[in-house]
């Protein structure tokens, strides 16, 4: 059946999945070799289309996937891909922000603590949790968890998933920006194994703020970016209908993130995106976080720590001296 | 990140609006009073109003001159310029932009780092311009900054960053400005770890990703009075929660309030301030 949210670009595979469920329900005789041949023909054209579409992405398109109400969220990762979530409710300072999750959990047997920011699905889920847009105590919590974390020597997995911090009078009386900070400065010390993942939209400083770690992956069609498309286009081009074009200008696909070595692993997702199938989605993330882990965890933290550091310092590319410098090439040499 | 900051109360972010209507080099509209005043008369109080101390853009330069003792202050890293990492353009191109920018303002990009002496203290000392690019961090600030932050831990040196930023991360350069964010952010962790001390100077207006860093990771925080600071610009937040915004919101004041700045200061007792500081660590 169908999905209630279609996407523009995606409507070619859905007429074909309409034929298909005709097909199949007007069929009394499943037996006859001659439809059966013609269910087959297209199964195999949907797979060849979905295949077709999806490989040509526009970065719009893109962000409309990452986007996609019917995605796996931080919740949904958390029921699949781990096998227990204990969560930790308190930032200690004014209350739980249900847009981060932060909790021990287990994956692929290893005992990790887990932040992750939450859009819900449901009105009611999504409105409790801010859309995803995480208040100072939901990074306060995450933080002091992580230090926790850090103390008993487990690793800690972050799953990033926002469209940013909340832009709210509260959030700002309440330390937003600093509190921003001192996540990302803390995390760049943890002492122990961290492991981010941008399973959906990585919003700016809100996804910074639990994004700093020895390894950082994004699935195949997240995005990651310093700012909105919508929020470029209305400052740049002084109008949210050029979307498209910032989203274009602003490089912030999986691919390009690779290429700037600001992610070290892309992920793969199921054939048309993860919405389209959460529980492989949920069985690749978990081995990929499983066996980051056991090779981060195999290092002496130390040398973790000084890869940590080296990896976000050589991030930027700029002019010295008249000779282009790139990932950190001066400081090699 | 890019927070907007066009905001009525980003009082004379750049050199450009301080000019309009007003006849140049002569008489300047403070934005505080909204009163014309003589701009000499400014300028001998470090370019604060004579009638209502309403704190006035600085440029880079002028900065140094205002906090370093004279003719001590050694420029560093002053070769690094922009590149245009992911070749971007809006309506027009970010290598025209700062070209452009590069001749406004006299400088390269919006940081200026080096060392100088504050009341006979050697200091490692970083300003960012609000004028260029809105003050805004791409790649070069990032690692003037960072080398900064690391020259400082070797020489043993306090820390000093005055940061004027409307524009937070510089989205032009896309995600390579918001990991210059957690770049300067994990420099100055080390930093911390050895024993530095960084003060950190808000002026008009921090905001955005420079505020989410850097700008806020002193041992001390000082800003001065009425700057404009904040995570989000209060265009955004408007329009996210669709009710006016509080008198006097997103303030240094604001900010004190709220614990956020340990003490606002007046730009004549910059100087004294600093250098009392330091005293007072052993520095």
């Amino acid at each position: 059946m169908a999905p209630q949210h279609q996407l523009a670009f995606e409507k070619p595979i859905y007429e074909i999945e309409e034929r298909l469920d005709a097909l199949k329900e007007s069929t009394v005789d499943h037996e006859d070799e001659s439809i059966r041949e013609e269910l087959r023909s297209l199964r195999r054209q949907r797979i060849d289309l979905t295949r077709e579409i999806y490989g040509k992405l526009e970065p719009w398109e893109t962000v409309e996937v990452a986007r996609h109400p019917d995605r796996p969220r931080t919740s949904d990762y958390l029921k699949l891909a781990f096998e227990e979530f204990v969560e930790l409710h308190g930032d200690r300072a004014y209350g739980d922000d249900r847009a981060l999750r932060v909790g021990f959990a287990k994956i692929g047997g290893n005992k990790v603590l887990v932040a992750g920011l939450e859009k819900g699905r449901t009105l009611d889920e999504r409105t409790a949790c801010n859309f995803g847009c995480a208040h100072p105590e939901g990074y306060r919590k995450a933080l002091a968890k992580m230090k926790l974390a850090a103390k008993y020597g487990l690793p800690v997995v972050t799953l990033i998933d926002t469209p940013g911090a909340y832009p709210g009078v509260g959030a700002e009386e309440r330390g937003q920006a600093s509190i921003i900070a001192e996540c990302i400065y803390e995390m760049s010390r943890l002492r122990t194994p961290v492991v981010c993942v941008v399973i959906g939209e990585g919003g700016s400083g809100g996804a910074l703020a639990v994004g700093v770690g020895d390894k950082i992956a994004i699935l195949q069609y997240a995005y990651y970016s310093v700012i909105s498309p919508e929020g470029c286009a209305g400052i740049l081009w002084k109008s949210h209908a050029f979307k498209q074009q910032a989203a274009k200008a602003l490089r912030f696909t999986s691919s390009d993130l690779k290429s700037f070595g600001v992610v070290d692993d892309v992920i793969e997702e199921p054939l048309g995106g993860a919405h389209r199938d959460h529980h492989q989605a949920a069985n690749l993330v978990k081995q990929y976080l499983a066996r980051s882990i056991r090779e981060i965890g195999s290092r002496p933290i130390d040398d973790v720590l000084s890869d940590r550091y080296e990896k976000f310092r050589r991030i930027g590319v700029f002019v010295e001296d008249g000779q282009m410098i790139a990932g950190g090439e001066a400081r090699q040499a | 990140m890019a927070s907007t900051n066009t905001d009525s109360r980003a009082w004379l972010s750049s050199p450009a609006a301080v000019k309009k209507g007003v006849p140049e080099g002569l008489w300047k509209l403070c934005e505080g009073c909204n009163q014309t005043i003589f701009w000499k008369e400014a300028a001998k109080r470090q370019n604060v109003c004579p009638e209502c101390d309403h704190h006035w853009y600085v440029s880079a330069p002028d900065r140094i001159a205002q906090i370093l003792d004279e003719g001590t202050f050694e420029e560093w890293f002053d070769d690094l310029e922009p590149a245009d990492p992911l070749g971007f353009a809006d309506k027009r191109s970010y290598a025209d932009r700062v070209k452009a920018e590069q001749r406004r303002t006299g400088m390269r990009d919006a940081a200026i780092v080096g060392s100088g002496m504050i009341r006979a203290r050697r200091v490692a000392f970083a300003v960012t311009d609000s004028a260029f690019i809105m003050g805004s961090m791409g790649s070069v600030v990032g690692e003037k900054l960072a080398r900064t932050v690391e020259r400082a831990m070797e020489l043993n040196l306090p820390l000093i960053i005055v940061s004027g930023s409307g524009g937070g991360a510089r989205m032009h350069e896309g995600i390579l400005s918001l990991m210059q964010m957690a770049k300067v952010s994990a420099a100055l962790a080390r930093y911390d770890e050895a024993g530095g001390l960084f003060i950190s100077v808000l002026t008009n207006p921090t905001m955005g990703g420079v505020a989410a860093s850097f700008a806020s990771l002193g041992d001390l925080v000082f800003a001065e009075p009425r700057a404009l600071i904040g995570f989000a610009g209060p265009r955004v937040i408007k329009a996210a929660i669709r009710i006016e915004l509080p008198p006097g919101f997103q303030t240094s004041e604001f900010f004190l309030e709220h614990g956020f700045v340990d003490r606002i200061v007046h730009r004549r007792d910059l100087k004294t301030e600093i250098a009392r500081a330091i005293d007072y660590c052993g520095k």
